[in-house]
């Protein structure tokens, strides 16, 4: 789960970073309030979750309040790449002399946190770690000892960072690794840590990512969720708690385990079909997720037809039937076509209940998928 | 012959009353696998179908000669067991639960004494057919034979193994290692085993987006095997960015961990990659 920029810098701020000063606005006229607070020149951010805002127009440089104004207009409302800016975040403009990036994920590789510093911070960073990677320093840290000072600092001097600020820097990349290992993040990240003229050290971007997997114990952060970019289908999918990511074919899909349902998108893809969605309705499904997902894929326009393909393990194929049969209940005339494939742990016992009338039944995989194709083609665009 | 775990291995099952540990522990008994004790805190003292329970590993160890544990507990608690199980002289503990924070498993899995081996979590486990089986592999579509088979997930390891079997292509073991980004026993791991036992004759192995376990499995393939290998890369038409259900199935927004990279990789080691599961199959049968 991405964290915006704003919601990031608070989580920053409160565990010992310095930002600058700053105010979240939504309308052109708090926007002037936020300005006139922090005077200019401010700088106007669109709080999307988009990786380059700068470049596409998302954040812009402000020195009086009819250019913040003008700007407010253009970015409140704006379409970033696919997403709609709500709030913009109104900060003061530093005047700096560096920029050093810091950053903390986990490798998996090694198994380990590791953390990142580079003197050359920046829009560019991705250039820089890909055309000169010694350009950034790689510390790999014991995850039951976490970041020792002496670490930090070893990191910061091997960045090649200015002597005169190597304890500001030192002190927060060690709050930056603790706020990643208290908010089980996935990533946390300062891009760019902004060296002003006046000698200070200041986050001015700010990255925070919590895994999905621990928001039942970072309840603060699952609440920040921001769902408003989601379509429906997304939300639905979401409040079910499905695996659920919407493609642009025609070809729905449920299975369960990631893998099945991705080789089942592949070979759908592979026949010449073309897949709407990938659905894994998870290890140990009960029926009422089995009508859930259903229920997702009638709701969906873009679903011609729909494969329903499970190989039981944690699985139980009667369970399945009987989700089946119970999303069927409320139909005379099934919406769309649907062929199902049932296999593995109970699947007999889940065949012997089916209420098979409106189904398409196949026993494998290869001609349930080809089977969907035909059914598919015959529907029409 | 086999690799890891046989008809002598004694399982301890943490987290035995739980529905899904009750379910398979019972599916595991049928399909002949030891199950000698289940560990539930509170409820020592207790059986299971027979099989008597404790509050603690240690205290199941000191009353049974187990050997292995398969973990069947909820995620917030998962981590915990794991340490636990850790603390003793068991060497294999198989973690199927899903959704451990990550946190945690890179804990875990810093914390595993050297003569103990971790498989998955979030996995399937593993099983030699005919045998035993640790875990909530379905059994009745295993036969033993000359095939050994190491996956990163669940179903799709039963769909390749249903078409070995009903091509009468039996397997001498077959693990599934799971599909989070850290975890025990990897591709490599398992690779290595196959390639000293002498009964497994072809291998395949089933990988996915995300991650470079493969293409770091290509080069030690290349280096090291001389088992023929058959591959096969779930999410050839996954999109860039989006999570495919696995916490590491996932291809990031610079491009690595895609199927076209893992499937190139595999190639160039001399590997034969299936295009579809049932391509799998063929090419294993013109390899023995």
């Amino acid at each position: 789960m991405r964290l915006h920029e704003y919601q990031a810098k608070s989580v920053f701020s409160d565990g010992g970073i310095p930002i600058p000063l700053s105010g979240l606005a939504n309308s052109v006229e708090t926007v002037l309030e936020e300005t006139n607070r922090i005077g200019y020149p401010a700088v106007i951010k669109a709080q999307v979750h988009v990786g380059g805002r700068g470049k596409a127009g998302g954040i812009v440089l402000v020195q009086n309040d009819k250019e913040a104004e003008i700007a407010a207009n253009k970015i409140l409302g704006m379409d970033l790449k696919g997403y709609l800016v709500h709030e913009v975040l109104i900060e003061q403009a530093i005047d700096f002399i560096d920029e050093i990036y810091l950053g903390v994920t986990l490798d998996r590789s090694s198994g380990l946190p590791v953390v990142m510093v580079s003197s050359k911070g920046g829009i560019d960073i991705e250039q820089v770690a890909s055309s000169t990677p010694d350009a950034i320093s790689k510390t790999y840290v014991n995850p039951l000892l976490g970041l020792s000072d002496s670490q930090a600092r070893a990191a910061i001097l091997d960045a090649g960072i200015s002597s005169k600020i190597t304890d500001k820097v030192t002190n927060i990349l060690l709050s930056l690794y603790n706020i990643w290992e208290t908010s089980d993040a996935t990533e946390a990240e300062i891009n760019p840590l902004m060296v002003a003229k006046n000698g200070d050290v200041i986050a001015t971007d700010a990255v925070l990512n919590i895994e999905d997997d621990a928001l039942f114990r970072q309840k603060k952060f699952a609440d920040l969720r921001d769902t408003r970019h989601n379509n429906a289908l997304e939300s639905k999918a979401n409040l079910y708690g499905f695996n659920y990511v919407r493609l642009d074919g025609n070809i729905g899909i449920i299975g369960n385990g990631a893998g099945l349902v991705m080789a089942t998108l592949d070979l759908v893809d592979y026949y010449g079909g073309k897949p709407a969605n990938f659905l894994d309705i998870g290890g140990g499904a009960k029926s009422d997720r089995v009508e859930n997902a259903l229920d997702i894929l009638f709701e969906d326009e873009n679903v011609d037809s729909i494969l329903f393909n499970i190989f039981g393990g944690i699985t139980r194929g009667d369970e399945v039937a009987r989700g089946i049969n119970d999303a069927l209940e409320n139909f005379d005339t099934l919406p769309k076509p649907i062929v199902v494939r049932l296999d593995g742990t109970n699947a007999k016992e889940g065949m012997a209940i089916l209420n098979t009338d409106h189904l398409t039944i196949e026993s494998t995989l290869e001609s349930a998928v080809q089977r969907v194709i035909e059914l598919t083609s015959q529907r029409g665009p | 012959m086999s690799i890891l775990v046989s008809k002598n291995t004694r399982i301890i099952v943490q987290g035995i009353t739980g529905s899904q540990g009750a379910f398979h522990t019972e599916q595991m008994v049928n399909y002949g696998t030891n199950v000698v004790a289940g560990v539930v805190p509170g409820k020592g003292g207790l059986d299971f179908n027979g099989i008597p329970i404790y509050d603690t590993v240690n205290a199941a160890m000191a009353e049974t000669d187990a050997n292995a544990s398969v973990v069947f507990v909820p995620p917030a608690f998962a981590a915990d067991a794991l340490f636990e199980a850790f603390d003793t002289s068991l060497d294999l503990v198989v973690a199927i639960t899903e959704g451990i924070p990550t946190h945690d498993m890179v804990k875990v899995n810093f914390s595993i004494p050297s003569h103990a081996r971790l498989l998955g979590p979030n996995c399937p486990g593993i099983i030699t057919p005919g045998e035993t089986k640790l875990g909530i592999l379905p059994g009745n579509i295993f036969t033993p034979g000359p095939v050994g088979l190491v996956s990163r997930s669940g179903t799709l390891t039963y769909q390749i193994v249903s078409n070995l079997t009903n091509s009468d292509l039996g397997q001498t073991t077959v693990i599934g290692i799971g599909g989070d980004p850290i975890i025990g026993t990897n591709f490599i791991d398992c690779l290595e085993l196959f390639e000293s036992d002498p009964d497994t004759k072809v291998v395949v192995m089933c990988g996915e987006i995300g991650g470079e376990d493969e293409e770091q499995a290509a080069d030690f393939i290349k280096e090291n095997m001389t088992t023929p290998v058959v591959g096969f890369i779930a999410g050839r038409t996954a999109p860039p960015g989006k999570r495919m259900g696995h916490a590491g199935a996932i291809v990031s927004g610079t491009g690595t961990g895609t199927a076209q990279s893992k499937i190139k990789a595999l190639e160039d080691a001399g590997v034969s990659v299936g295009q579809t599961p049932s391509e799998v199959t063929d090419y294993v049968q013109e390899l023995l």
